[in-house]
């Protein structure tokens, strides 16, 4: 099963290193990785997405924790949270496509960033689901390039990840 | 104070009460090579980076201090790299502090330049490439911190020329330690801690597997007043030899691929398995799903990523096994289970480690006759085969870090400078270190440390012509075809007296103690050179992947 997995980290040089020398040299598969600051100074947040049963994932979270670097450790697979991916997705569009391309936009409330005559690129946001399913919409039309952050999630209130 | 980062490194450790530094200097160490010239600290110099390395950790593992050992960049931080692997699998505490390129440098493939943290960031428990010296002596303060407490383990500190040089005030005893990303729990769960002894109260079959973290915990005694209060049988994974006294009636000695007969049977049979300080190694359990199955399983240790690991258990209890146990032993009840007992007597009795002693001088018989004639205190220091397993199960082990072996990585090479380590934390006691042949060609440069320093260590070298452990799964496994494991017969008597050691070389059985009493009285580093049997096996075995009481050999 999927876990999503929040990890509050001390923000220094080398640490992502270490958190995938850990998931490299144990043989646990990361499905996405996702870093960035947290409401702390000098505290990053990582957003990890990891395929395993509940022992791998029990041997993630406490191998992690290891770490001298890193903070604190949720699975937060099971809380009500809010996850959320960001997608720039470069689509083929002349004057005989436009206009069902942005429709499509506007369905999934996705914007365009950039117009150029022969493509669009779009920016969109919000679970993974939703963007694939707007990229399956996109594919006939010519995807030429897509560039994808990964996820990040947070618990819903009032519970926190300090 | 104000002080260059060099003198900082050599001032903090006196604050570390470190005593004695094992390393090689370089270029880009030279400035602290410079502030150790007249500190008073002892430096000890290898003729090798993983020399200095196994000598900073058999110091450790002697003495329970952190060990100590210096290389320069490059080639000498690669070359401190085994030496660093093996104390990481045997959770050892040193600290080794390698001379980095300037920072301006680094990225510039500059003149031996390596990435040390990079390389040694899975083998270390932590490292630190320091780019201020303003962080300098925080950060040592914490790598010794980091080292000797939890589970200890190596960690590294890598310092780039011009942090040496460089200035910043020094007040080593204000710096408080507080790492926000690294808290031991220590104490144990009390609820859990009930659980267990609930257990223990309750069991019929119980049975301790103490491991190598009772003899890091320093909580022999409280092992001893458990067993001994509810007469439970103890059996001890390899690393945990010397936890508990073998010449006691419930000592079932080690357990595992090459355990004793009775510690694989109890282990098997019990009902409950109170395992300590232990990690269920391969090389414990054999086939795990089989291992002590009829068991309900309670696991003490200071690592939670211990616990489900190998193993999955009933009662976890995390935390230091000392403290734990002090505090289990008071809600354990004074019990016998008599049935228990009397089949763990009779499985001692009727399977005693034997092996056929001949006209020949059988390799047994060799670790036999030094166990009945060295002092109390005498260390044991073992290189790996063999000579390694024969030295764990033909010796009497009685004493915690008496018996000083490279079991997680397994070097061959370790034991030779581990012995010299030892010996300068121990100089009380008679270190003795069991080679074969194989091992000590891989480090045997160390003998010109030991005559250089004159340390007085003792090499017994079970010469048996072979790289014998290999060769028996060879043997045992690959129907004989003796693929690269038959060895050129080397005299090692006259490579010591090359040295400016003793040398001595014994052929027949009635040389034996003769010669070992000469090379025990002589004053400075001995080796005595054993030629053995070529073709003896290790028995017991239990054959790799099989449940640890499928058991070849022996009797
Ligand atoms: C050729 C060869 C053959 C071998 N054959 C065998 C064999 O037959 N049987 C065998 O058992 N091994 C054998 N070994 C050794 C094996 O590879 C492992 O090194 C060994 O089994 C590990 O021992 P351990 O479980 O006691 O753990 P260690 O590696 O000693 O680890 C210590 C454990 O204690 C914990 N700990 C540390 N400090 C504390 C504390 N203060 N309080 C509580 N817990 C603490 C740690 O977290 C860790 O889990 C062999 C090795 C070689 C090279
Ligand atoms: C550095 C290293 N290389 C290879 C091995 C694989 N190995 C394990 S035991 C062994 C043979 C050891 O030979 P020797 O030191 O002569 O001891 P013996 O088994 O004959 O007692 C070898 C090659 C190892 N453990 N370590």
């Amino acid at each position: 099963m999927r876990h999503t997995i929040a990890v509050l980290v001390e923000n220094k040089s080398g640490v992502l290193a270490r958190i995938s020398n850990l998931f490299r040299r144990r043989g646990y598969n990361i499905e996405s990785i996702t870093v960035g600051k947290s409401e702390r100074e000098g505290i990053a947040r990582i957003t990890l997405e990891v395929d395993g049963d509940e022992l791998v994932i029990e041997q993630v979270t406490k191998q992690l924790n290891k770490l001298i670097d890193v903070i604190k450790v949720s699975d937060i697979t099971h809380d009500e949270m809010i996850e959320r991916e960001l997608m720039l997705i470069k689509v083929s569009a002349d004057a005989s496509t436009r206009s069902e391309i942005l429709q499509i936009v506007d369905i999934f409330r996705a914007s365009v960033v950039d117009v150029s005559p022969k493509a669009l690129v779009i920016e969109i946001t919000g679970d993974r689901d939703k963007l694939e399913a707007f990229e399956t919409l996109l594919r006939p039309f010519g995807i030429k390039e897509i560039a994808c952050t990964g996820k990040v999630a947070m618990v819903r209130h009032p519970k926190e990840i300090k | 104070m104000r002080l260059t980062g060099a003198q900082i490194v050599i001032e903090a450790l006196k604050h570390e009460g470190v005593d004695v530094i094992f390393g090689i200097p370089g270029g880009a160490i030279i400035d602290v090579y410079d502030a150790l010239y007249d500190s008073g600290i002892r430096h000890i110099l290898a003729h090798h980076e993983q020399g200095a390395a196994h000598m900073a950790d058999g110091y450790a593992r002697a003495t329970g201090r952190v060990g100590v050992c210096f290389a320069t960049s490059g080639p000498g931080a690669t070359n401190l790299t085994t030496g660093i692997a093996n104390a990481y699998m045997d959770s050892i505490p040193i600290v080794a502090i390698t001379g980095q390129v300037a920072t301006h440098l680094i990225g510039k493939d500059a003149f031996q330049e390596a990435d040390t943290t990079g390389i040694t960031s899975p083998i270390t428990k932590h490292n630190y490439l320091v780019k201020d010296v303003n962080e300098l002596a925080r950060i040592i303060k914490e790598a010794f911190y980091i080292a000797r407490t939890g589970r200890p383990g190596p960690v590294l500190i890598d310092i780039p020329k011009n942090i040496q040089t460089a200035t910043a005030d020094f007040d080593y005893s204000s710096i408080e330690i507080d790492i926000r990303g690294y808290k031991p729990s220590i104490t144990g769960h009390i609820r859990q801690i009930k659980e267990a002894a609930r257990l223990i109260n309750d069991a019929k079959k119980p049975c301790i597997l103490a491991g190598g973290g009772v003899i890091t915990a320093g909580a022999s005694e409280e092992l001893f007043k458990l067993a001994t209060k509810a007469n439970i049988p103890v059996a001890t994974t390899f690393m945990g030899i010397g936890s508990f006294p073998q010449d006691h009636p419930l000592s079932l000695k080690s357990a595992g691929m090459h355990g004793n007969y009775a510690a694989n049977y109890a282990l098997m049979e019990c009902d409950l398995l109170i395992a300590i300080g232990c990690r269920f190694s391969d090389r414990t359990t054999g086939k795990v799903s089989s291992f002590a199955s009829k068991a309900k399983k309670i696991h003490i240790d200071i690592d939670p990523a211990e616990i489900n690991k190998n193993v999955i258990v009933d009662v976890p209890i995390v935390g230091d096994a000392k403290i734990i146990l002090k505090a289990l032993i008071e809600y354990v009840q004074e019990k016998r289970e008599e049935e228990w007992l009397s089949y763990i007597m009779e499985l001692k009795a009727t399977h005693p480690l034997t092996y056929a002693d001949g006209p020949t001088i059988k390799p047994q018989f060799v670790i036999e006759k030094l166990c009945e004639i060295v002092p109390d205190n005498t260390i044991i220091v073992t290189e790996v085969g063999q000579n390694q397993m024969w030295s764990a199960l033909f010796f009497t082990h009685k004493k915690p870090r008496h018996f000083i072996s490279s079991g997680g990585l397994g070097t061959m090479g370790f034991g030779f400078p581990a012995s010299i380590g030892a010996k300068v934390g121990r100089p009380d006691a008679l270190v003795i270190d069991i080679a074969g042949d194989g091992s000590f060609l891989m480090n045997i440069q160390e003998l010109a440390t030991a005559v250089e320093n004159n340390i007085p260590i003792k090499v017994v070298v079970i010469n048996n012509r072979a790289l014998g452990m290999v060769r028996q799964w060879q043997e045992l496994f690959y129907k004989r075809r003796y693929s690269a494991t038959i060895l050129k017969e080397v005299n090692f008597a006259e490579i010591a007296k090359a040295f400016g050691a003793k040398g001595i070389r014994v052929t027949e059985k009635e040389g034996l103690v003769p010669a070992l009493y000469s090379a025990f009285e002589y004053p400075g580093p001995a080796v005595v050179d054993v030629v053995v049997e070529q073709e003896e096996n290790v028995v017991p075995m239990v054959p790799p992947g099989a449940p640890i009481d499928q058991i070849i050999g022996g009797k």
